[in-house]
Formats: structure tokens, sequence, C-alpha cells
């Protein structure tokens, strides 16, 4: 992957200052790649990583697996992008193994989650089964530790 | 006369180590440890901790009760790993049995190559400004250390005619350490060959310090002992500190002929027994994967690199770029002040940490090392302090 990527996957928020001097490269030229990422559609957004454990929201998340059959035309796309247009449907990921599509649904309590599931998702044409888990607490997300440790102290100068 | 009359007490301490000045870095460290919230640029060592994979299969050895010692070359499968992997990183076929030892790092397998080496009156050549230790290990085995001086204009290269300069009849050694610590220098494959040339000339041997071979930025590292005839008169020391982050497991390891190793094998056994097991396990585990974790690294340490030259850059600040290591070395000499009086200041007004390049010997006066394998952060904050601190003076 591009260097430039790899670094804004890490901190988006870093400024075009800094990325032009690691990559030695003008800012202008960090830019004119951002723009054109944004553009293409290769970089698709940009987001905090949150602990929410530390939040005083009730969200609860399910994480459910789903078996669907393939349709005739479109395989498991047309169902699978059904699916992603919810907006309580976090991540919709095809599978392979015992089920098909893994799902992260984020909603306000246990309810709505039920009723997404039994009203929504497992009504569609197509969707053979469902099993639904729900998310107890986050200890790492998108390579990041969700507590932080205290450092272990190291020397300040050595050889 | 020095004798054992009571009434004339004896010094205490062996002469030749009275004559042996303390470390420079010793002395700023005392300071530095004394101050609060300090940025330090200072440290030998990477920033990153030892990747998971290693510290956990040093954990898992200890449960099953690797606790005991190893046998005093160290544990086969490990001087197995180490000949694999130096066959295929630098194309060097060395003999687990018979020509590969395993020591309490790089440091180590320095004093066993030249106490095994040196008689009294030897002259040892070697590059400046370097590391630390190998003037003083080469005199506490009265050996003479040679230092040969390099600049920043060459990129703190050696080159063959430096070399023939300092070369006498009692010339045995030339240490070799590319690329760098201080400087972040490497050599060109074509100045290896004129050394390797010179070294057959002069029939030397060569002690190569490789520990920094994996981090070369632009081109791959070459290795003296890859050249022909030269696996014969070279020991290469190498070890797991830089590339693996793994400083405090105090491992490393030395290849050479047969003869050197059993002599090296002398002193090992009966001064140091044997490496520590954990370490070894945890060596073993290290170059199993090898590759993904000094190339994750690598990637990082170059973007560390290239932003803090593009920083000196825009301060003014004169410096060879470092192609190899995790350090920079700039000139302050235009700033009419000693290399110990620059860092202290600097620690003193903006609590920055740097270490004054007199501590790597006389040719390191006028410039100052700083390390790049810290955090990110903590080097953006450093370029910033040291920006102003330049700007004000
Ligand atoms: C050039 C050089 N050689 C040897 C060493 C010592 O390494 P080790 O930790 O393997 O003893 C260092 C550590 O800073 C070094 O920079």
């Amino acid at each position: 992957m591009d260097e430039l990527l790899n670094i804004l996957k890490t901190n988006a928020l870093e400024t075009p200052e800094n990325l032009a001097k690691m990559l030695n490269q003008t800012e202008e030229e960090i830019k004119a790649k951002i723009a054109e990422y944004e553009k293409n559609g290769v970089i698709r957004g940009y987001q905090a990583v949150i602990n929410e454990d530390q939040l005083d929201t009730h969200y609860v998340t399910a994480v459910i697996e789903v078996k669907i059959t393939p349709q005739r035309e479109g395989g498991f796309d047309h169902i699978a992008k059904r699916i992603s247009k919810f907006s309580e449907v976090q991540s919709v990921y095809l599978m392979s193994g015992a089920f098909d599509l893994l799902l992260f649904v984020t909603d306000k309590d246990l309810k709505n989650v039920a009723s997404f599931v039994s009203e929504k998702l497992a009504t569609i044409n197509g969707v053979i089964s469902t099993a639904t888990h729900f998310m107890l607490k986050p200890y790492k997300n998108h390579g990041i530790l969700m507590e932080s440790h205290d450092e272990y102290e190291r020397l300040k100068v050595s050889p | 006369m020095n004798t054992n009359d009571s009434k004339c007490p004896r010094k205490i301490i062996a002469k030749n180590l009275h004559d042996l000045p303390r470390s420079g870095i010793r002395d700023f460290f005392d300071v530095v440890s004394s101050m609060h919230d300090v940025i330090s640029l200072g440290v030998g060592e990477p920033g990153f901790d030892t990747p998971w994979h290693i510290r956990e299969a040093s954990v898992f050895a200890l449960e099953k009760g690797a606790t005991g010692y190893t046998p005093n070359l160290g544990l086969l499968k490990l001087r197995e790993a180490c000949s694999a992997y130096v066959k295929k990183t630098f194309q060097i076929d060395y003999s687990p049995k018979e020509e590969i030892i395993i020591t309490v790092g790089v440091s180590e397998a320095l004093d066993l190559a030249i106490r095994a080496l040196v008689d009294p009156g030897d002259e040892v050549l070697y590059h400046e400004p370097c590391y630390v230790s190998y003037a003083p290990v080469i005199r506490l085995a009265y050996g003479k250390p040679v230092p040969i001086p390099t600049q920043k204009e060459d990129h703190f290269r050696l080159t063959r005619d430096q070399l023939e300069e300092k070369v006498t009849s009692k010339s045995k050694i030339l240490i070799l350490n590319f690329p760098t610590n201080p400087t972040g220098a490497t050599l060109p494959s074509k100045d290896l060959a004129d050394i390797a040339a010179f070294i057959c000339k002069h029939n030397l041997i060569v002690i190569t310090d490789e520990i920094y071979a994996e981090l070369s930025y632009e081109e791959p590292h070459v290795s003296i002992a890859s050249f022909p005839g030269m696996k014969e008169r070279t020991l290469f020391l190498h070890g797991f500190s830089k590339a693996w982050a793994m400083t405090g497991f105090r491992l490393g390891y030395a290849c050479a002929p047969p003869e050197i190793i059993e002599a090296m094998m002398k002193i090992h056994q009966y001064t140091m027994l044997c490496a520590p097991i954990l370490s070894q396990e945890a060596a073993y585990e290290a170059l199993q994967k090898a590759e993904t974790d000094i190339a994750a690294m690598r990637d990082a340490y170059r973007k560390h690199r290239n932003f803090m030259c593009a920083s000196f850059q825009k301060m003014n600040l004169p410096y060879a770029e470092p192609q190899g290591a995790f350090y920079a070395f700039p000139n302050i000499k235009d700033l009419e002040c000693s290399s110990q009086e620059f860092a202290l200041k600097l620690l003193e007004k903006e609590k920055v940490a740097v270490v004054p390049g007199s501590a790597f010997g006389a040719s390191g006066e006028g410039y100052i090392r700083c390390s790049f394998a810290t955090s990110l952060d903590d080097l953006k904050e450093a370029m910033v302090r040291i920006a102003r601190f330049l700007a004000r003076r």
C-alpha cells in the first residue's frame, strides 16, 4: 500500500506539512494525492476510534451471522448491498465457512436490535437464518487498544 | 616499587582501569535523570516495544520451565536459526556447530573478539565517531586504539586512503560498524571492496559490528564478510537489540572461523558461562518472523528519518542524511559552543535530551546525536523545541 495511505490509516489527522516531511514530498503533492484518493473513492471517510465503554451511552452492538441463498444474478451481492443500506448496520462482510454474511449492528437497546432482526433482516427474501451475538466489551478496535496501560519507564540517555 | 607493605597501602583499583575515562554519556545521563518531562532523542535503542510474539514466546518458555543453563555456545536450535538467517540475509555460510557463538549482546561479543585476538601493544583501527565501547574494550585488553576520523562532508565514509595513512606494522584488527552509530553512515559496495583489498594486503583481521545491518534505508546492506576471501579473516558480530527492539534481552552472536570461535569460547565459558536461556528462546522466535517484523520497523524509521531531516533543513542545521541506523548527527559548529554545552543548554531551556557528539570520540566534537527511533509525537514536539531553541540563540 502507498506509504501515504499507511500513515493516514494510523492517523488520519496527520497534517500535510508533516506528511510532506515524512515522505520527502511537497505539501502540494500530498494534498493533491489525498484529494485524488478521496475523489476516486480509495479513501472513503475519516472517523475517530472511540471507546464507547467510557461514555454514558446505552447503545448495544450485535454481531449477526446470516445465511443467505445466492441469487441467480448477482450472487450474494444483491442481498448484501440491500442489508448494508440499513442505517443500524455498521459493517457487512461476506465470509467463508458456516455462514455467509457477518453484520455489525448498533442500536439504542436490545429490543430495537431484536426487532431489526426479526422484522427487517429475517424477512428479506433469500435470508435463510440468522444467529445474533451481543457484544459485551471491546478490547481492541481498528488496531487500537481500548485501554491504555502505564508505559514501562525507559532510560532517557543510553549509548 | 609497589609492594604489599602495610604502611604503603596499594591502590585498590587496577591501574589500567584508573586510566580509563568515564563514558561521557554517563555524566550526561546523570543530569537528565534529575529532570522531569524530558523528551529524549538520546537513547540508543528503539522506541518500540519488542514485537508481541517474541515477548509471548519468552513467557511461554518460562512457563515450560526454561530456567536452566544452555550449552556454552548457546542453544543449538538458535545457532542453526542464526546460521540460516545470516546465509539468507548476507549470503555468508557459517556452520552452527563450530562457527557461531551466542553472546550477551554484541557488547560481550565485541569484548570476547578483542580479548581473543589482541596481544599487548597490538593496534586496532576503527572509524570514528563510533560506538562508545570500542576504545575502552581495546584498552582493557592492553591494545592500542587507533581511531580514524571521518567527516560529514564525506557522509562519514571510511576510505582506503584514510586507512593506508594509519596502518602500521603493529596493526592487527580493523573494526567496521556500518550502518554507524552515531552517524547513520553506510558504505557503498565499491568502498567495501577497496577496504577488503586493504585488509588482505596488510594481513589484518576485521571485526564487523553489524548490529544495524537491517536498518539500511536506501540500499540493502552488504557485509564485508561476503567479499571473496574475507570470511576467513572476519568476525561477524550481530544481535537482536536494534532491528528487533530487544535491547533488554541482551542477546547477540558472533560468527567466525572455528579457531577464533574456539578462542572466544574459552573466555565466554569462564566469564559468562552462557547467555540467558529466556533471551535465547526469545531470539529463536524473533528469527521465525524476521522479515515482517523488521520491514515494519524499517518503514517506520525511514519516515521518522525523513521527518527529522526535513525539520533540520528548515532550521538550517547542517547534517548528512543518515542512510542507516536510527541516528542523525547534525553539526552545531557554527553555534560556537561545544557539543556538551549545546546539549546541556538544550536540555535546560527546552527539555530535549540529545547526546553530545564528543561522547563518540574526539572527532564527534561539534555534533549532536539525535535518535529518530522515538514515537512520532515525541519527535514532532522535539523538532518544535529545537527549532525554537535555535531561533532564540
Ligand atoms: C554500534 C553498536 N555496537 C554494539 C552495541 C551494543 O549492543 P548490544 O545491545 O547487542 O550489546 C550498540 C548499542 O548501542 C551499538 O550501537
